[in-house]
């Protein structure tokens, strides 16, 4: 039998529950848009700084609701995994003839599904805002791709938490961490104009920072193939990293023989 | 037809919890195909276990096990191909509604897409939640969630039927209701039921064969008419006018039998020989005050009394104790 129907089945399931449970669907939208509208609003003056690639901060700070809103599929990919765990749901999937890739890439197709939402959703936002890609449509095609993989990527780190704790609560309490490496980024100020240095060296060391810069890169720049193949790089090895360690916890969860 | 095509064969079944006592321990049981097999004990006896090893959720720590003719840890998929579960916790998703559900299990199983929908309508139908189709289970009440995983469990036609605790929790109604639907799955399409169950009544309506299991151990094992009559004698049942009295009666009645250990009144398993009729003239000539007194012929409790020493529900009590401790440690 072929696994791609299982595949169909598990990742519509994924994308019913979130659109039933409206927080879910309402949270990654609104509020990575109120946090880019505060702080291109608190923060414009920014832009009269030596060396700040941009005289829009709005242009300048487009990219972080992407990432952000990557974090909240973190977070709902894994409550989701881990309930299924808690509830016992994952036994009764275990009885079927579903094999252990199907589930993890069909609960991980549904968070695409989703994450692409989002993105088309905060795209349409700052294009009536007012933000322009300097790399243009195609700019927008790889946005949407880069937009797929960072879904598919973090969304797998949620899969890994909660195959590893099978526990929605502590899924819940790591989000707060997971936010730290947000704000220790170069999410408002560009690297290189960070005065402190040891944020300036934690925002270098940091993953997030060179995923927001991809983004950055083709609204304001246009083609920074640099930029590009470290967003590409950081993100798909993240997801690599996480895709493993979640088949390996899913395969101790789906303990049957 | 063969033992292999639907039955169940478990020889010295062992499974070992790490630092946890033997929570099955050299279990035999053989299931003929199209039997209701029940299972009985009190909580922490080992049913559940022995389900989750029969449906390939966990590896034996030794034996063997063979459900449909398949080896349930060489054979895994076959074996999970050719069985429904309802396990003890219908695990349901609340935010799914009866018919998403459906649809999900018939895919997860592999029954073909043109076959899904009809295959769905019919069990909706079959369990009674046609009506309730469209609703998230969030809204359903306990029978109906338990009528939902049943449903669940047949979408693929299995031929082994594994239900645990089907019916705890449930009121009467949902649960005669289950029972009938139990009983037609057997008859109509000669479905094998292994049954686990902490009800007696559950056990001696539906089951073919009973299993009693206390402490990880078979202690008996017999159509329920089989294990009544290893005890034979029926007991007699008084309940004092005053609570007073209780002491004076269970002296009085001793002479008539063994007594047996309740907490609702006072009971002898009589002596050969000996009937109501005969109780009924002595308290009558003593001047013994009962409010009530009461034949009973022997239940499946009195065959768990005589081989364990102790009723199924105070078993049952005993195992809640020791898990309340275990979690206050």
């Amino acid at each position: 039998m072929s696994s791609w129907p299982q595949v169909g089945a598990i990742a519509r399931r994924s994308v019913i529950r979130t659109s039933r449970q409206p927080a879910s669907v309402i949270a990654p939208l609104i509020f990575p848009i109120a946090l880019m509208a505060v702080n291109a609003g608190g923060l414009r003056s920014s832009t009269d700084l030596a060396g700040f690639p941009t005289t829009s901060f709005l242009a300048f700070a487009f990219a972080v609701p992407f990432i952000q809103g990557a974090l909240f599929s973190t977070m709902n990919a894994g409550t989701d995994l881990a309930r299924d765990v808690q509830t016992g749901f994952i036994n009764r999937l275990s009885l079927t003839a579903l094999r252990d890739w199907a589930l993890l890439m069909g609960q991980l197709a549904g968070v695409v599904v989703l994450g692409m939402v989002q993105v088309l959703f905060y795209l349409a936002v700052g294009l009536t805002a007012g933000v322009r890609f300097e790399s243009g449509l195609a700019g927008i095609a790889v946005l949407l791709v880069y937009g797929a993989i960072v879904a598919l990527s973090f969304g797998a780190l949620g899969a890994w938490l909660a195959f590893r704790t099978g526990s929605g609560e502590t899924i819940q309490a790591l989000f707060p961490v997971l936010f730290v490496f947000l704000f220790i980024s170069s999410m408002n100020t560009p690297r290189n104009l960070i005065g402190v240095d040891w944020f300036r060296t934690a925002a270098t060391l940091n993953p997030v920072s060179y995923m927001i810069e991809c983004v950055r890169s083709l609204i304001i720049t246009g083609w920074d193939i640099q930029a590009l193949a470290l967003g590409f790089g950081f993100v798909i090895a993240l997801g690599l990293i996480c895709l493993t360690l979640a088949s390996r916890a899913l395969r101790t969860r789906m303990t049957r023989t | 037809m063969e033992l292999a095509d639907n039955g169940i064969e478990v020889e010295g079944l062992v499974r070992e919890y790490r630092k946890g006592p033997r929570a099955v321990d050299g279990i035999d049981i053989t299931v003929a195909p199209g039997e209701i097999y029940g299972f009985l004990g009190p909580n922490g006896a080992g049913k559940s276990t022995t389900v989750h090893v029969l449906t390939t959720l966990l590896p034996p720590t030794a034996g063997t096990a063979r459900v449909g003719g398949y080896d349930v840890v060489k054979d895994g998929p076959k074996v999970r191909s050719l069985i429904g579960v309802a396990l003890q916790e219908a695990a349901l998703d609340p935010l799914l509604t009866g018919r998403d559900h459906l649809r999900l299990q018939a895919t997860l199983q592999g029954v073909r897409k043109d076959q899904r929908g009809a295959r769905s309508e019919e069990l909706l139908h079959r369990v009674g939640l046609a009506d309730a189709a469209d609703r998230k289970v969030s809204g359903y009440s306990g029978g109906m969630k338990r009528r939902l995983d049943l449903a669940l469990a047949l979408v693929h036609s299995p031929r082994v039927l594994f239900l645990d605790e089907p019916t705890t929790g449930l009121d009467p109604q949902s649960r005669t209701a289950l029972w009938e639907e139990v009983s037609l799955l057997r008859r109509e399409d000669r479905v094998t039921v292994f049954l686990t169950t902490q009800y007696l009544e559950e056990a001696d309506v539906l089951a073919d064969r009973v299993g009693i299991i206390d402490q990880g151990k078979i202690v008996a094992e017999g159509t329920p008419a089989e294990l009544k009559a290893e005890i034979g004698r029926p007991s007699v049942h008084a309940i004092p006018h005053r609570e007073e009295d209780r002491p004076r009666i269970a002296g009085f009645l001793a002479q008539f039998g063994e007594p047996l250990a309740t907490s609702r009144d006072v009971a002898v398993r009589l002596r050969d020989g000996l009937g109501l009729t005969d109780i009924v003239r002595a308290v009558d000539q003593n001047g013994i005050d009962v409010a009530d007194l009461e034949l009973r012929a022997p239940t499946l409790d009195d065959v768990f009394l005589a081989k364990t020493g102790r009723t199924l529900e105070g078993a049952t009590e005993e195992a809640e104790t020791g898990q309340q401790e275990k979690r206050r440690a």
